[in-house]
């Protein structure tokens, strides 16, 4: 069994997590104020068209049945439709995913790449200058608001400095797109030897990827300090130093491999607040994301891609949170799947 | 025998909020090649601060305020650190207290084995991991190849203590500090563990120092001891002049409060605890806890003096006896 029990465990585990979710998502629509029918059938409906259109979209059935409807139609990847669109919600959503998961993964990697040497330097270098300044950063990317970030960075980047482009979505005027493979614009063109796309899709990429990496970089820098500084003084470590090894592998290897355990943990989390945050920052550079989608459905009350976001947020932090639990098995033997 | 170490007029203090800790205060001690020596005291007295000054890794808020260390006739405090790096591990070897939680959690316990014929002997990884497993059988672990590839959550507590005299004795250093090795182990596995370090001890040459906090152990182990009280040594004798003739009142203490089941002398414990470290009054810092105190022993301490050859103590106590017996 093992690995494979331990993963059918949890995958049941989660099942309850999204019914729950799949219930808050139902009722928070039943809530919204306004007749999804009457906003259908247009103003000048008749009340004949409009109960025939309520009973069409099962409005006159009792709430268990129409959450029954609700949550088959999900089973089957039935979102919805959009009213702004007139297109059914999976497929804006389909189209426009890989525009959010490009940016969250740049975000993570540069919250990864910069996070966790920073810690690792704060922790190293406890109460110094640099600890000082590792900290400054970090509570001033956690204190501001993502989307004013963005537009500091828009006014200093674009506007003063001219050395970032202007926030207008994935790719500079002019540009193709690549041929679709994985819908991720750098990875694509990386593929497909589309260097002048390449160049145009990273350089895009840059300052919102920057923004949301600055606001999530801090919690992964915390975590890797903090631990870092209890291992520091632990045992292995000082057994380490007396056995002569070099600084490099005490400090890398030793003692930053356990540190990093947490911050696996930490790292799902960081995840699912990227997929919320990417709302406001893909907004601001005008990104054709999911997250901009739900923005734009929320101002004009469309209720169909404001529900599917939530779902669809709640869904992959759960899965992501899933993946997590597995990772951390592999990497601290301690842990005993199954 | 040559001196293999020599510590004189060793301090080490820590800064705290409420002033300097003085752990260990001008000790001086020597180890000859191939010797045991067995360095006793109760906790907090400074022992083990002494083995980390040896491979000079006293670190913020510690630090040695004064004292050479010279080891094989040269002054560690001139070293650079990766000349001192190349000392660590190769030369002088440490063998923890707490095994299972001095070995890496996340390494299997044959590579943290390994890497040290790597880095000490420059050996190739096959050869490492070929030594790594003569290592393990010789600290005599059943099934090397399988328990190489495990985990120290993986083993006992007492396996996990040949591990790490393994790692200790991988690269053949000249000294190896076993610091209280047989905490945390029950009594026949204690008494395993250290005959199979005077054993491989004796094997390869390797003078040992013993830190403990238990005569017994020291009784059964080492040629030489030296007591510590409160970062000082009260003194230094053959093991079984200490035993037999202890000179300072401490020593005296100690060896009657060992419990014997061969006779019926009650054991008695020792008075007093061990005095603050902070800001210690200029004397002799067992003068509140002994009871041949005198007024000159509160105002200066006594320095060590020969009683007979290799035996040495610091108490004017012992000095009036003697002269007034003599």
């Amino acid at each position: 069994m093992g690995f494979l029990g331990y993963l059918v465990r949890r995958l049941a585990l989660a099942l309850p997590t999204l019914f729950g979710v799949s219930l808050i998502c139902f009722f928070l629509t039943y809530m919204l104020p306004g007749n999804p029918a009457m906003v259908k059938a247009g103003p000048f409906a008749t009340p004949e068209h409009l109960a025939e259109m309520e009973r069409a979209m099962g409005l006159d059935r009792s709430l268990p049945e129409q959450y029954y409807r609700y949550a088959s139609g999900l089973l089957r990847g039935d979102l919805g439709e959009s009213s702004a669109t007139g297109r059914p919600v999976s497929e804006d959503f389909v189209q426009r995913l890989p525009a959010t998961l490009e940016l969250t993964f740049a975000s993570l990697i540069i919250a990864i790449v910069i996070g966790i040497p920073l810690g690792v330097l704060s922790a190293v270098h406890r109460d110094t200058f640099i600890d000082h300044v590792g900290r400054v950063v970090g509570i001033t990317g956690v204190a501001m608001p993502s989307f004013w970030t963005g537009l500091i960075f828009v006014y200093v980047f674009f506007y003063l400095l001219d050395v970032a482009p202007a926030p207008l979505g994935r790719l500079g005027a002019g540009i193709t797109a690549p041929q679709h493979i994985t819908g991720l614009y750098v990875v694509d063109s990386l593929l497909t030897g589309n260097w002048q796309t390449l160049r145009s899709s990273l350089f895009q990429l840059m300052l919102p990827a920057a923004t949301l990496g600055f606001s999530v970089m801090a919690p992964v820098a915390r975590m890797v300090r903090s631990t870092m500084l209890e291992i520091l003084e632990s045992d292995y470590v000082k057994a380490a130093w007396a056995a002569g090894l070099p600084r490099r592998t005490v400090i890398y290897g030793d003692a930053l491999r356990n540190a990093l355990i947490p911050v696996v943990t930490i790292l799902g989390i960081v995840f699912g607040f990227l997929m919320a945050g990417n709302a406001v920052v893909e907004s601001v550079f005008a990104w054709p994301g999911i997250g901009n989608y739900a923005v734009t459905a929320l101002m004009t009350k469309d209720s169909g891609p404001i529900q599917s976001f939530v779902l669809f947020v709640a869904v992959l932090y759960v899965a992501v949170n899933l993946l997590v639990d597995l990772v951390y098995g592999l990497a601290d033997p301690r842990i005993r799947l199954g | 025998m040559s001196d293999l170490l020599e510590i004189a007029d060793l301090t080490v203090s820590f800064d705290s909020d409420a002033g300097e800790i003085q752990a260990v205060d001008h000790i001086s001690l020597t180890i000859r090649a191939g010797e045991v020596v067995g360095l006793v005291g109760e906790s907090g007295s400074g022992k083990s601060v002494t083995a980390f000054a040896i491979l000079r890794l006293i670190r913020r808020p510690g630090r040695v305020k004064s004292g050479t260390i010279r080891f094989n006739g040269v002054d560690l405090g001139t070293l650079s650190e990766e000349e001192m790096r190349q000392i660590r591990g190769a030369k002088i070897a440490l063998i923890s207290q707490s095994p299972r939680t001095a070995l890496n959690p996340v390494i299997t316990v044959g590579r943290q084995i390994a890497r040290l014929f790597e880095l000490h002997g420059g050996l190739s990884a096959r050869d490492a991991h070929r030594r790594m497993l003569e290592m393990l059988s010789l600290v005599r672990i059943p099934d090397p190849a399988k328990r190489a590839g495990q985990y120290a959550h993986q083993l006992s507590g007492g396996m996990c203590q040949r591990v790490m005299i393994a790692m200790a004795l991988a690269t053949s250093p000249q000294l190896l500090i076993a610091d209280e090795p047989t905490t945390g182990l029950d009594v026949s596995i204690a008494a395993r563990i250290l005959d199979l370090l005077r054993e491989l001890g004796a094997k390869t040459g390797a003078a040992i120092l013993l830190i403990t906090h238990d005569l017994g152990v020291v009784a059964e182990t080492a040629d030489r001891v030296v007591v510590m009280h409160a970062g000082q040594v009260v003194e230094s004798a053959p093991v079984r002049t200490l035993f037999h003739q202890p000179a300072h009142p401490y020593t005296r203490a100690l060896v009657r409060s060992i419990p014997r089941v061969d006779r019926t002398v009650t054991m008695e414990p020792i008075p007093g605890a061990v005095p603050s470290l902070l800001d210690p009054p200029p004397g002799c810092r067992y003068a509140e806890r002994c009871g041949w105190v005198s007024e000159r022993c509160r105002i200066a301490r006594p320095p060590l003096t020969r009683v007979v050859a290799d035996h040495e103590v610091a108490c004017y106590g012992f000095e009036e006896r003697r002269d007034a017996a003599g």
